[in-house]
């Protein structure tokens, strides 16, 4: 026992010793924390001198630690909203600064078997108002439609909600998954489910074309749509820092920019901005 | 005739319910072994996530709860081992304060794991968290954040009604004649429970210890808000770092990474760890409450 | 015991004050203390964050000036896509706080993230009830039957296999059930009975239902096998059979016990998060249909709490949630102890 307890206290020591000159802290979304994290591998390996630490918690979580002070850069899958601007400024007097490092596609993903091939924003728009609630209103089968929505709190709920339903509340039957996997998970198990969330793959789903409105071409959540705004539901991927970016957080951001850091953005299963 | 069809039909049916709840045992245990055997590696046990957690090991998650356990314990322990004491020793089962103490450990019990965690961010983070760093670091914002701290001082809230429990019983089982032959060899109350009693209920206090451990290692829901984090590249460093942890990492694994295909394994094999682990510590409780009973009963 | 063994002494020979017994006393004493101050603790704290609800609002008054835009870094040339989130001031539905007054929380639909925020409790309240009722339906016959069954018509074998199974069940972590519902057991459930939705309150009750079973079972076989000896005895001797004292006489008399079992069953599901978080598909709907998925109080909780902002009236309203979930459960677990003590006056004035 006495053994162990020391070996944790050593351990906990060692680990706390271990630490360089350069520290950069980046917080925020769990959506980018991945993409972040392979960011913050690459980097400090080029770069030995500069340690960065990562943490998710969200969105909101990174952009309080931003107000708060407890991180450098704030990732977040979410524009920052007036009330937060509203405490940066009372702080720091400044409005922070906005940096656009990726671009996520939103896919909207139906079961294999669903014969719907593609929908215009208006059709997705009434379908998760619960204004259209069969397929067969949709040229599928005559079954009722099952809807999988994201938790209230995560970025990709309020952009879906901001810019397909253009404000309007979700149907209440809308099921709210906790995260992309869930929803992935659910359709893959519901023949008569349709969720939204990023690319993800898993077997037993499919992405539908997406057009603009009725008479316009649908297009498929393909890197170049998605890049050349084609396929009409994106977001952006946010860094936020509270002013300016110098010295060695520069270096940082300047890198991620770059076709080097934007790579990765690829690599991860995002689109680049450049 | 009507009789003895019912007295049958009573003694089948509860034959059947205990029946339905061992089956519901062996399904949920064979299907998480199935599950999760193949992945169950060495590498798997020692490595961190790797490639956006859709591959490598857990190893990262072990640590944190077993950090969290620990300083859960360190906190949690003492304070229920003094209550249990007090209780036992001290109190006399009818005076008020004790009533109110035995009340309040019975109400600690059935509060809900989710308001634990409420209680944890507003009292521990927002409260206490934050008057810290106000009084001591100026607008930095060090300790009115999630950590792991505050994380483990909530579970030690959650866990500390078991811990009463355990040793009180324990106490118990400590003969009348060793207290009175101590206290009529001139020993003080403090001595006798320091040099006899609390010996003799080593073990309750150290099953007490591992059944709090064991709960804490399984909840969730108490550290949802108040330290667990996504993914961590390091090792927490601090009291006051995040971490992450087997049962948040089942839940965020299973509803929020980025590749349910390829994570399945991981899942399954997440869970079959803290399902041995929890088990591991539940046993090693229930043999020592064994000895200890077979000592009562001597 | 304790008492009567320090009066003992008192008599025998005059106890020497010591400074150190006595600051060890009141040490012991205040620490025993701290389980109690934290019950108040708690109280207080998660009323204090819910209380801003009921106080009057204040008006914030807007720091940015009119024409003033946040700073960019690294842009891009904007591609012509109409819907791209950077039309941050455009459309902000998150933006907006919306008021928690009562006859906003009475309402029947909770959209907290909208234009206009609607907090209303009643779904999150009807859709913990459905998932605790089915979990205590499904639960509380096995449970009880399964303890009848220890106590009474069990050979060894049977009970040395019950005993550990119990113990294994109550060891789960909620998580690992859950874990075992949204990826098993809601698909089985879905065939079998051809559900709609794969994830609704009956999967969610279901498994509750395997971490309600241990909590009931141990309390009822306690109650059971607490009913005084004489009692089954004299039954057995009148020429009863040994279900007929298992079913008139033994049940009867375990009954308070058995409903506090009940009542501390009902209050584990109503607070259970994790289960419920994963497995009922979280949807706020005001219906009273089982087979839908439904979103509970602990759930939402759960699942917002993590990302809404401090002090926000959202915050406040999960806060107040939690206080009713604590009250909720308070009560029951003071309602099933006096029962329980009821049962043991009984005991004691039985023998």
């Amino acid at each position: 026992m006495k053994q162990i307890i020391l070996f944790t206290i050593t351990a906990i020591l060692a680990f706390g010793f271990m630490e360089s000159n350069e520290i950069i802290t980046v917080k925020g979304s769990d959506t980018m924390v991945i993409l972040a994290q392979r960011w913050a591998e690459e980097y400090m390996r080029k770069h030995p001198e500069t340690t960065i630490q990562i943490t998710g918690g969200g969105s909101g979580t990174g952009i309080s630690a931003l107000i708060n002070g407890t991180t450098d850069i704030c990732n977040s899958s979410r524009p920052m909203k007036q009330s937060e601007k509203e405490k940066l400024k009372q702080r720091y007097n400044t409005l922070g600064v906005e940096i656009k490092t990726a671009k996520d596609g939103l896919a909207v993903y139906v079961h294999e078997s669903n014969p719907v091939k593609e929908l215009s924003l208006e059709q997705i728009k009434n379908i998760y108002t619960g204004k259209i609630t069969n397929w067969k209103q949709l040229g599928g089968n005559d079954a009722k439609i099952i809807l999988y929505s994201r938790e209230n709190n995560s970025g990709t709920y309020v952009y879906f909600k901001d810019n397909v339903l253009d404000g309007d509340d979700f149907a209440p039957n809308a099921q709210n998954m906790p995260g992309t996997a869930a929803v992935v998970n659910a359709i893959a198990k519901d023949k008569n489910g349709i969720g939204y969330g990023g690319a993800a793959y898993a077997k037993g789903i499919k992405f539908l074309k997406i057009k603009k409105d009725a008479n316009s071409i649908a297009y498929e959540p393909t890197t170049e749509n998605v890049k050349s705004g084609d396929y009409p539901i994106s977001r952006y991927l946010y860094l936020y820092t509270r002013s300016r970016p110098t010295g060695a957080l520069k270096e940082f951001i300047d890198w991620i920019l770059s076709i080097e850091g934007q790579a990765i953005v690829t690599k991860v299963g995002y689109f680049p901005v450049r | 005739m009507k009789n003895k069809f019912l007295g049958s039909s009573i003694t089948t049916l509860s034959a059947l319910s205990a029946l339905i709840i061992v089956l519901a045992v062996v399904v949920v245990m064979g299907e998480i072994m199935l599950g999760g055997w193949s992945t169950l590696t060495w590498e798997f046990l020692t490595g961190a996530p790797k490639e956006g957690m859709t591959s490598g090991g857990i190893f990262p998650a072990i640590f944190g709860t077993f950090l969290l356990v620990i300083i859960m314990s360190i906190i949690g322990v003492p304070v229920g081992t003094i209550t249990a004491i007090y209780l036992s020793e001290y109190a006399s089962q009818k005076s008020f304060l004790a009533r109110m103490i035995r009340f309040a450990v019975n109400t600690l019990a059935g509060v809900p794991a989710i308001v634990f965690g409420l209680f944890g961010l507003g009292f521990f983070i927002q409260f206490v968290g934050s008057g810290i760093d106000k009084t001591f670091y100026g607008t930095q914002l060090k300790w009115g954040q999630p950590n792991i701290l505050w994380a483990s001082v909530t579970m030690a809230l959650l866990t500390l009604p078991v811990v009463i429990v355990s040793v009180e019983e324990a106490i118990k089982t400590v003969p009348r004649e060793l207290r009175e032959a101590s206290l009529a060899l001139g020993a003080t109350k403090l001595q006798t429970i320091w040099k006899v009693v609390l010996p003799n209920s080593i073990t309750g206090i150290l099953t007490g210890g591992i059944l709090a451990v064991s709960r804490g290692a399984g909840e969730v829901a108490p550290i949802l808000f108040t330290g667990a984090a996504y993914f961590l590249p390091h090792l927490p460093t601090e009291l006051s770092d995040q971490f992450m942890e087997l049962g948040y990492h089942i839940y965020i694994m299973s509803t929020q990474s980025p590749d349910v295909e390829a994570t399945r394994g991981i899942q399954y094999a997440t869970t079959l760890v803290l399902l041995l682990l929890t088990f591991g510590l539940n046993f090693s409780a229930i043999f020592l409450r064994y000895k200890l009973r077979s000592r009562a009963i001597r | 015991m304790k008492n009567q063994l320090g009066r003992n002494r008192k008599n025998l020979l005059h106890k020497k004050f010591r400074w150190s017994e006595f600051l060890a006393e009141k040490l012991i004493t205040l620490t025993a203390f701290i389980s109690f101050v934290f019950i108040v603790l708690i109280f207080i704290f998660v009323f204090r964050e819910a209380a801003p609800i009921f106080s009057s609002e204040e008006k914030k008054v807007s720091l940015i000036q009119a024409g003033e835009v946040q700073e960019t870094y690294g842009d891009v040339e904007e591609n012509n896509s109409p819907i791209t989130s950077n039309q941050t001031s455009a459309l902000e539905t998150s933006g907006s706080e919306g008021d928690a007054s009562l006859s906003n929380l009475t309402g029947t639909e909770w959209q907290p993230v909208s234009e206009v925020p609607k907090y209303g409790l009643l779904p999150l309240i009807l859709g913990s009830l459905k998932v605790t009722l089915i979990a205590i339906f499904l639960a509380a016959p096995i449970a009880i039957l399964a303890a009848l069954f220890t106590a009474m018509f069990a050979p060894r074998w049977a009970k040395e296999l019950l005993k550990p199974a119990i113990e294994i069940l109550a060891g789960f972590p909620s998580v690992v059930i859950g874990f075992f519902a949204l990826i098993v057991l809601a698909t089985f459930v879905q065939n079998l009975f051809g559900f709609e939705y794969r994830l609704n309150a009956f999967v969610g009750g279901l498994a509750m239902s395997l971490a309600v079973i241990p909590i009931v079972f141990t309390i009822s076989e306690d109650a059971l096998t607490a009913v005084p000896k004489h009692l089954s005895e004299a039954s057995l001797a009148l020429g009863a059979t040994k279900w007929q004292t298992a079913l008139f006489v033994v049940l009867p008399a375990a009954t308070p016990g058995i409903f506090a079992a009940i009542l501390l069953g009902i209050g584990r599901a109503f607070g259970e998060t994790m289960i419920v978080l994963m497995a009922t598909g979280n949807a706020a709907i005001f219906s009273t249909q089982i087979v839908e998925p439904v979103r509970t109080m602990s759930a939402t909780i759960g699942a917002e709490m993590a990302e809404v902002v401090f002090g926000e009236t959202h915050y406040n309203v999960l806060f107040l949630i939690g206080a009713l979930l604590f009250l909720f459960t308070f009560t029951l677990n003071a309602i099933a102890e006096i029962f329980i003590r009821q049962r043991l006056m009984k005991k004691f004035s039985g023998n």
